[in-house]
Parts: C-alpha cells; structure tokens; sequence
C-alpha cells in the first residue's frame, strides 16, 4: 500500500473542480464578492484614533523643547516610546513600524525661537495609515499653539503673536495624500482572502461529511492527506485569482503604488493563503454541518477585521486587544502587505511578518492534526 | 489471517459504545464465503455500526477479527481494497455525472483499465447513455443502482450493503436482488442489512441484532425453529374481530393476518392450542397446526424486541 498515490490525489483534485465549476452560485461569489467588498470599504472607512507611537529626535534640550514635548503627550495624540538618531534612524522606525510618527525638533531651536527665527518642527508621519497619523496630525497645530501662549510669558512674550513663532511641516511618508483608500485597499486583501479561504475550505471539507461521501471515500483506499491537498489546492488557485484581481483592481481604480519587492508579495501571500487554508481546516475538523462551518468562519472573521489593524489602528487598541491581535494571521499580513506595497519594503524588512505567519501555521496545523479523523470514530 | 480460508468474515467479541451507550454488545459473527447474510433488526439496532467496524471504519472498543483475511483492527487499508461498501445514504456526489462518479470511484481504488472498466459497468446499468447525467437528477432506483456499480468497480470479494434498497419500488428492489444473487453465484460474499422481510428471506443466513445484541443467528431455513414458535391458522369470516378476541388469550404472542386467515403464534405450544382450538371452537372457524415460518419468526422478533429491550433508543446510529 503506498504512501501517497499522486493517482489518487489528482483524481480528488479534478472532481473538486469539476465541483466548484458546476456551483456557479459559490463561484460567482468567490469572484464577485470580493470586488463588490474592495468597492464598498475601499471608499468607505476613516477612523481617528490616539496614543500613537511616536519617536523624537532632540537636537536642542531647553526648557521650550521639554514643554512641546509634554503637551504633545499630555494631547493623547502622541504616545513617546523612544529617541532616534538621525534621519537614517528615524526612517527605519517607520518603515518598520516600531513608531508611527518621528517629531524633529532641530538643533538650536530654542535659541532661534527666542530670537524670533521661527525655527521649524518636523513631524515625519507614517501616513501609510492616514487614519491613524490624520487626527494627530491635525491637531499638533493646536497644541503647539497653546504650548506657545503658557510658556512664552513675561520678557519673551513679543515671541508670541501672528503669525505663530515656529512652524511645523509634516512630511507624510509612504501616502503623500493622506488618502485612506491607500491604506484601506491593501489592508482589503488579507479581510477578503481570509474571508473566503477560510470559509470555502471549511465549508467545502464538512460537505463531504454532511453528505455522507466522506463514509463513501474513507471506505476506499485514498488516504487522508491525498483528500486534503487535493479538496485544498484548487481553493489556492482561487486564491491566486482573487489576488490578482484585486491588484488589477486597486491600481486601475484606486491607484494604489507598488513599491516594494514582488518576491516579498509573493512569499507573503502564499504564506497567508496557507495559514488561513489550515484554519479552514482546522474548523472543519471542529464542526460537523455546513451552517457550523459558516458561523465559526464568521467567528475568525471578525477578529480579522476588529483586532488587525484593518479596521482600527493597531497602536490605538489597549494591551490586552494587541495581544488577542497579534494572535490573528491578518494582523501580520496587513503589516507585511502595507510595508511591501506603501513603504518599499524588502524580504528582509518583513521577516518577523514570516516568522509570525509561520507560528500561527504550525500551532494551528498540531492542532487541526490531532483533531482529524480517518476513521468516523 | 484466519485458519479457514473459507470464511470471508469473522468476529469476535465486537463491542462498540459511543458515551454510556453500548451500540455494539460482545458481537460475534462468522459469514462463510459467497453466502448472503441477513442483518435484520430495528432501527437503531447497531446494524450500521457493525457494518462499518468489519470494514475497518469504525475502531471497536473491544473485540478483534478479520474481514476477507485481514485483521479489522489494523489492516483496513487492506480490507478496503478488497470490499465494496454501499451506505445507506446515497453517498457518490450529487453534482458529479453518473459517469464522473464511476470514473472517481474506479481511480480512489486504482482500477486497471479504468476507461473499460466504467464504460463496461454503465453498459451493465444500461446507462450508456445518458453517461452525462448529473446524479442528483437520478431517481431512488437508478441511484441505488449506481451506488452498486460504484461498489463493484474494483471486483470486491465482499460486499456490505446497508438498507441498499430503502425508498425503492417493489419492481427495482427485485432486479437489485437478481443481481445480489448472480454475484453470490460468482463467488462475492454479501453481508446485506434490512427491514424488509421479503429481502430477509432472499438470505442463506440470517443475524437478528437488537440494541446491539445478536438474538438469533443461523441458517434461514432454521430460524424459526430456533425461535421456538407454534402457529395455528384460523380461517373463517370477520377476521378483525376474531383477531381482536384471540390476542388477550393465554398463550397468545402474536397476531398476524395472512389471506384470508390469521396466524396466532406462541413459544408454549399446548397452551396455544388450548386457547385456539377453545375460541376456534365458540365461533365454528376452521383451525389447523402450521409449519412456523420466517415471517411469524420474524415478527415475534421485532415485537419482543422492543418489549424485551425497552431501554432508551438513543443509541440509534
């Protein structure tokens, strides 16, 4: 008795497409749905989140520098987690994500304040999150004004007057425009290849049980893993139709750029398409009908699009909700897809995105193992 | 292996119990090559479980033995090449055609000369062509009689068919049992399972089960003695009311109608046929001693069963 019989898995490869080409319903929907979704939450989702993770690089360390300091994190906008050092350093934090913003005050600003130079602030935004950069963003102007008014008494207050005593110019990385389509897009992706990976899969391997060809096929010869690759595989072609669907999409009507790495991409979303097979089947070896299928998929769905960053700015959520987060292969896939299409990002800038992908794959795989069943028992 | 090459299946001891429930009860079964074997009994009354752990798709929780010489415990992958089992439920794929789901079947046991093989079993069907058709539009005859095509595509040497022709009409179920009895002919055990006690009679041997329990097992044409009844035949007009009167009576087990008289059986045969011949009597009918045959054997089996066994019935699988 072999192993493996490549005869056999074929055989289950080319009756699932011959199935999923009959169900003209499902395919329409593994098709149609998505775009339908890229529309709609493409051109619908804003958010205006706080406590931002912000980074500041000091180049002057007066009592003035400290007070704009505290009154940006006395604002919640801004929440300091470090210094940087230089532009180099400054533009890796963003680009990784460990800070969402980098405030530069520059050197001598004190000084040049003082004497009425209106020295500049920069704060570099990581507007590849415009939702989460725009309401912080908007309101800095405010806050620096009012830091302006208390700290500026006595002999220095001919400083303070119109027009404001320094300014501020904002440069917004990876999304010059600020437009929240650039975010939402990419984001859509990992929601809707999860949404049908996940939920086809599961549904797709409990048909077989709920119709009774399960007993039929374990009464024949075919092993479980020859059944399982071939129901699996031609759900990753559907995969790969959605995924290029959806980049003809976002560049032709949302114009969205691709800067970073193919091969990154590439990896990435294979990586994803395979986490998100294996918790469909992981729920099917959890549920015995169809309509379970459907509502624990629902289930995994939400935490997709809540706890990710998708919907809601990561940084934004409390400790416990980034934990729960951090649980969900989205999460990961939206950091990854945002860095390689926004950022320019590079395989080796997003490798803890593989490596956490990679460990959500292997603790769900042990588990759907163990629960798999060759005999009905 | 087993010692005696002429055994397709046997079994000892099979036990199965799904939470407090005992489905299977220390079951033994011994099936003699090329015979066909009844499985009767209730719904519910571990038919199917048995079916499925002498195929090797249920592990029993205890109890061990071989099915077409191997074991049942470990050597399934072997008996399953070798078996042909038809479910109960149509289980081919409703949106497949007829001819896919053959072809399928024909690869998942790694047929020789597929091609042939498939076209040879829909000739067999007299479904050549209409080889296209999707199996949801079958009806219930021509589904049943797909689903025995699929088990025989690899030339099992043993056939187990659960209810094969339950939701069946009269007319299809003969020819399904034509066909059975060519196959015995050629040398393929079946082991059948059934309600239907036309079909019960078509076996060379029959099992009773009733919650999971083997009442009665044995060659058809002994089961009646081994149940033990005696049965008079009381001819005469009005039957319902006599039916009526005569089932209180001592000695009275059952009732059951036949032409144009009844059958009144009982395990004790004198008071039997004190109470028959003294209401016989009363009336002025006809009565007469009768060779117990399989349908009053089998009768009484069904109604003792449930007054024998009258535990829950949950354990219906």
């Amino acid at each position: 008795m072999k192993w493996f019989s490549i005869n056999r898995f074929v055989a289950v490869l080319a009756k699932e497409f011959v199935q999923m080409r009959r169900d003209r319903v499902t395919f329409a929907m593994m098709i149609g749905l998505p775009i339908i979704q890229l529309l709609l939450f493409g051109f619908a989702i804003n958010a205006d989140p706080r406590n931002l993770p912000t980074m500041i690089d000091l180049g002057d360390n007066g009592p003035m520098t400290r007070a704009v300091v505290s009154a940006m994190q006395t604002s919640d906008y801004f929440e300091f987690i470090g210094y940087v050092n230089g532009y180099e350093d400054g533009e890796r934090a963003l680009r990784t994500g460990s800070a969402n913003f980098v405030v530069v005050i520059p050197p001598n600003f004190e000084r040049d304040l003082i004497r009425g130079d209106k020295p500049e602030i920069l704060l570099a935004a990581d507007a590849s999150d415009p939702s989460a950069t725009g309401g912080a963003v908007n309101a800095l102007g405010g806050i620096l004004n009012v830091v302006a008014r208390q700290n500026l008494t006595g002999p220095l207050a001919h400083v303070v007057g119109q027009p404001a005593p320094f300014s501020i110019n904002v440069q917004r990385h990876y999304n010059p425009e600020g437009s929240t389509a650039t975010n939402i897009v990419p984001g859509l992706l990992g929601i809707i290849l999860s949404m049908t990976m996940v939920m086809i899969t599961a549904v797709a391997i409990v048909k077989e049980t709920e119709q009774g060809t399960m007993e039929m096929l374990i009464a024949t010869p075919v092993r479980p893993l020859e059944v399982m690759l071939g129901k699996i595989l031609p759900y990753v072609f559907v995969g790969y139709v959605q995924t290029l669907v959806f980049l003809a999409a976002s560049f032709a009507i949302f114009d969205i750029p691709f800067t970073g790495e193919k091969l990154a991409f590439f990896i990435g979303f294979n990586l994803y398409i395979i986490v998100n097979l294996a918790l469909g089947f992981l729920i099917s070896t959890l549920v015995r009908s169809q309509m379970q299928a459907m509502q624990l998929s629902f289930f995994t769905i939400l935490p997709s699009i809540l706890l990710s960053g998708f919907m809601f700015p990561f940084s934004g959520m409390p400790g416990w909700a980034q934990f729960l987060g951090t649980g969900v292969p989205a999460t990961h896939f939206l950091r990854l897809i945002r860095k390689v299409m926004l950022k320019g990002a590079g395989v080796s800038d997003v490798t803890s995105e593989y490596i956490s992908l990679v460990v959500i794959l292997l603790v769900i795989g042990l588990i759907a193992a163990k629960h798999y069943r060759q005999t009905l028992d | 292996m087993t010692d005696d090459l002429d055994i397709a299946i046997d079994a000892r001891g099979i036990t199965k119990i799904y939470g407090k429930n005992t489905v299977v009860d220390n079951f033994d079964i011994r099936v003699p090559k090329g015979a066909i074997y009844g499985f009767l009994g209730p719904n519910g009354s571990g038919k199917t479980t048995t079916i499925r752990i002498l195929c090797g798709l249920l592990t029993p929780d205890a109890g061990n033995g071989t099915c077409v010489g191997h074991d049942i415990r470990t050597e399934s992958d072997k008996i399953k090449a070798q078996v042909g089992y038809m479910t109960q439920k149509f289980s081919l794929y409703q949106d497949l055609t007829i001819r896919e789901n053959l072809d399928f079947v024909a690869r998942m046991f790694a047929v020789k000369n597929r091609k042939k093989r498939v076209n040879d079993a829909l000739e067999g069907l007299g479904l050549s062509d209409r080889s296209h058709q999707i199996a949801a539009n079958l009806s219930g005859g021509w589904k049943q009689r797909l689903a025995l095509a699929a088990c025989l595509i690899h030339d099992p040497k043993l056939l187990l068919l659960d209810e094969p022709t339950a939701g069946v009409d009269p007319k299809a179920r003969r020819e399904f049992w034509d066909e059975i009895r060519r196959l015995s002919k050629r040398g393929v055990t079946v082991l059948v399972s059934t309600h239907y006690m036309d079909e019960a009679v078509q076996c060379d041997n029959l099992a009773y089960i009733a919650y999971g329990k083997k009442l009665i097992d044995g060659p058809s044409a002994s089961i009646a003695k081994q149940v033990g009844l005696t049965t008079y035949r009381i001819e005469g007009e009005q039957l319902s009311d006599l039916e009526e009167r005569i089932k209180g009576e001592p000695g009275v087990a059952q009732v059951a109608r036949f032409g144009t008289g009844i059958h009144v059986s009982g395990v004790d045969a004198a008071i039997l046929r004190d109470s028959v011949k003294r209401i016989a009597t009363q009336e002025n009918r006809k009565w007469s001693e009768q060779p117990a045959g399989l349908e009053e054997a089998f009768i009484y089996l069904m109604t003792g069963s449930s007054d024998n066994f009258s535990k829950p019935n949950e354990a219906a699988r």
